[in-house]
């Protein structure tokens, strides 16, 4: 029995920071000093934290260390795991006050959070399934088969106001009761672990952190619907997630949670893994299930519904991974308890990773409703270098921007499409005012014409378009002619394409368009990058005041684009340069503008 | 696993285990002096002798924990047991079996073993 754990994180955030080689020297320093009988220590799932990575928390004190080195490890366990006194100098900041250490819940990263689907990441070994059933893991199985039918499964879920949170926002417990209703001899639970979206990684988490909630999720969906058979569909590009997944399930058939007769209730269930090969369309339902029968992942048309016909033509329910890592604490606490949580239409929380320009890059999850600023200015910690918050985008390619006007706006399902974007699976992208808004969504059109699969014309071609107005217009070449013609072009795709990768392509223009139309408007009416980061509107002068003549800039300039002779200005040949910028870096005078 | 029985025999086992990880302010805290002069006089299998027995007799709202040197070096190894709400009881001179003592009678029974306390030694 161990007196203190000693638990780093596992995920892929600090596993690429380095904490492999501090778990394996850790591991050394503790056999080193005697302790590996006092001392456990714990690959974990992630804890949130990723801008601070690699991290490390001691319990029972639960002492918060942040980007510790391999260094560090020596001091760590001979003064804190030996002797009882924490390095200070590798402590979050944050816990640090004038009398002591503040609990980590104190922390503002932590106050406002709820944790219900990241209730176990970071905190128990995901690699060992008795620290799930430690945490009442499987208990909620255990009660479904024996205590519930799966119509009263099916009512909870109802009942708690649980949606989907991939990012359609459909109520689970209806798909579910739909799905119910067909009978068939055979009937599928899917798993979508295709999580796509440029910065989103909230289903990598959950599967790195707690791969058991989802197992035992989708077999409460198996016994809900009448399904024996499950599939996880995950990237191939999540290796820690595909491997945490392939031990649980081999655990889970060892201790017969999954298999045949489950706690003897005559219930058979099993889960295999098939992994996607990285295109994003394979995110869509029904292009998922196309790739999982072997075929090339192309969506096709509904009706009929995957509820209808689904995997290999039988009733299948495809649900998100964050949404199965809710169920069983809706199971095991009540629909109440969930319900109670939220705003009046969107229940429970949502868990969403913070990027771009933010101090805590990192996972959060919030109770719905909690304001945008609420997630950016304090559990996010601002915006890095004093710069002014200009937009917010949520839901990847498929959403849009939130502007500072609606800084205020409670996060949740109707009030992000009230305004233009949408929930998305909770990806969310801080820009400041060194952002331009014609690039971003020119990011994202980018992103959609890679990425879209082409079996229908409006997003195959439309979205190509799109692209091409979009390059002329940070190139400076666009008329208002061709703002009028991409807005159309926008509706057209929205409306005509077979499927949500399509339907959804326009919104990141859109609702820049809706927020920020006068910087589009200064792209092509004045030719001026408002934001200074389309390159080909933007020239380099030197302020002949101030410079020194010092050379450095000439000697920088990869093109030879300035001239000069020492101690005396120099001046840039406006049409050699190429608007990398490194003058301005290296000047010490302060003498190179961007306009 | 075959029945709900078994799997709660696991989660029980698991429990105190994972309980260590559970952050609380109304835990009682107890401290064992883990400096060198801790350390030398025999504080290591004191800490391991408290630490086991909070888990086995699943005492989940006491935490055990090791601090630097308490400054009273000629009576460690010190254990100092913090309830909230109540004054510090600091024990001093002790070894695995008076700490199982303080187990049974402080930490479970809520009775302070007087014995062993610092009040009891002549401090001159």
């Amino acid at each position: 029995m161990f007196r203190s754990h000693v638990l780093v994180c596992g995920g892929t955030g600090c596993t690429s920071s380095g904490s492999a080689e501090i778990i394996k020297k850790l591991e050394e320093e503790v056999k080193k000093n005697g302790l590996e009988n006092e001392v456990g220590v714990v690959r974990t799932g992630c804890f949130g934290l990723c801008a601070l990575g690699p991290i490390m928390i001691v319990y029972p004190e639960a002492t918060f260390y942040s980007m510790v080195k391999v260094e560090d490890i020596p001091e760590i366990v001979s003064e804190h795991l030996l002797k009882g006194r924490p390095v200070k100098r590798l402590l979050y900041d944050e816990t640090v006050t004038e009398t002591g250490v503040k609990s980590l819940g104190d922390t503002d990263f932590y106050k406002k959070q709820h944790r219900v689907a990241l209730r176990n990441c970071g905190v128990i070994n995901p690699e060992n399934i008795e620290e799930y059933i430690g945490t009442n893991g499987y208990a909620a199985l255990g009660k479904v088969l024996t205590e519930m039918t799966p119509d009263d499964v099916i009512q909870t879920l109802l009942d708690s106001g649980l949606r989907g949170r991939g990012g359609g926002g459909f109520p689970t417990g209806l798909k579910w009761k739909l799905a119910k209703g067909n009978d068939a001899d055979q009937k599928y639970v899917c798993c979508n672990a295709d999580e796509g979206d440029p910065g989103a990684f909230m289903d990598r988490s959950v599967l790195e952190g707690d791969p058991h909630a989802v197992l035992e999720a989708m077999a409460i969906a198996g016994y809900a619907i009448g399904a024996s058979q499950g599939y996880i569909y995950v990237r191939a590009e999540y290796p820690i997630a595909v491997q945490r997944l392939q031990i649980a399930i081999s655990q889970a058939r060892e201790y017969g949670l999954l298999g045949k007769n489950i706690f003897e209730s005559g219930f058979d269930f099993d889960i295999d893994l098939r992994l996607g090969a990285g295109a994003f369309v394979c995110g869509e339902e029904t292009a998922l299930m196309t790739s999982i029968e072997g075929n090339r992942g192309e969506p096709r048309p509904r009706p009929p519904f995957p509820a209808q016909k689904g995997l290999f033509g039988k009733p299948t329910i495809l649900n998100n991974v964050e949404t199965y890592a809710n169920i069983p604490q809706i199971i095991l606490n009540g629909a109440e308890w969930f319900a109670s949580m939220g705003t009046e239409k969107s229940k429970g929380t949502k868990v969403f990773a913070l990027g771009g320009k933010i101090n805590n890059t990192g996972l959060v999850e919030i109770p719905m409703g909690t304001t945008l600023r609420e997630v950016i200015e304090e559990i996010g910690g601002g915006i890095p270098n004093g710069k002014k918050f200009k937009a917010a985008q949520t839901g990847g390619p498929s959403g849009g921007c939130i502007p500072a006007e609606h800084f205020d706006i409670p996060i949740d399902y109707d009030n992000l499409i009230s305004i233009g974007s949408m929930m998305g699976s909770g990806g969310l992208i801080v820009m400041d005012e060194d952002d331009c808004m014609v690039d971003i969504a020119k990011f994202f059109l980018e992103f959609t014409v890679d990425e879209s699969c082409g079996k229908c014309t409006p997003c195959r071609i439309g979205t190509k378009r799109m692209l091409e107005i979009l390059n002329k217009i940070t190139d400076g070449q666009a008329t208002m002619e061709d703002l009028d013609k991409l807005e159309e072009l926008c509706y057209y795709i929205k409306e005509n394409s077979l499927c949500g990768l399509g339907q959804t392509a326009p919104n990141p223009v859109l609702s820049t368009l809706k927020f920020f139309r006068k910087e589009y408007e200064a792209h092509i009416l004045d030719k001026k990058c408002p934001a200074g980061v389309c390159k080909a509107l933007l020239s380099y002068s030197i302020d002949p005041e101030k410079c020194r003549g010092c050379t450095l800039c000439s000697r920088v300039c990869p093109n030879n684009a300035i001239t000069g002779t020492l101690k005396e200005p120099h001046v840039i040949d406006t049409t050699k340069c190429v608007k990398c910028g490194a003058c301005m870096e290296k000047c010490r005078f302060g003498a190179i503008s961007r306009k | 696993m075959k029945s709900l029985e078994e799997l709660k025999a696991i989660r029980d086992k698991m429990k105190n285990q994972v309980g260590i990880r559970a952050e609380d302010e109304h835990q009682t805290r107890v401290v064992v002096g883990m400096a060198t002069c801790g350390i030398a006089s025999g504080a290591r299998p004191v800490l391991t002798a408290l630490s086991n027995a909070v888990q086995e007799k699943d005492l989940s709202n006491v935490m055990v924990t090791q601090t630097g040197c308490i400054g009273l070096c000629q009576y460690e190894p010190i254990v100092e047991v913090m309830e909230p709400g109540k004054e510090k009881v600091t024990y001093v001179k002790m070894n695995p079996d008076k700490a199982m003592e303080v187990v049974e009678q402080h930490l479970i029974g809520g009775k302070v073993v007087v014995k062993y306390t610092l009040a009891q030694e002549d401090i001159k």
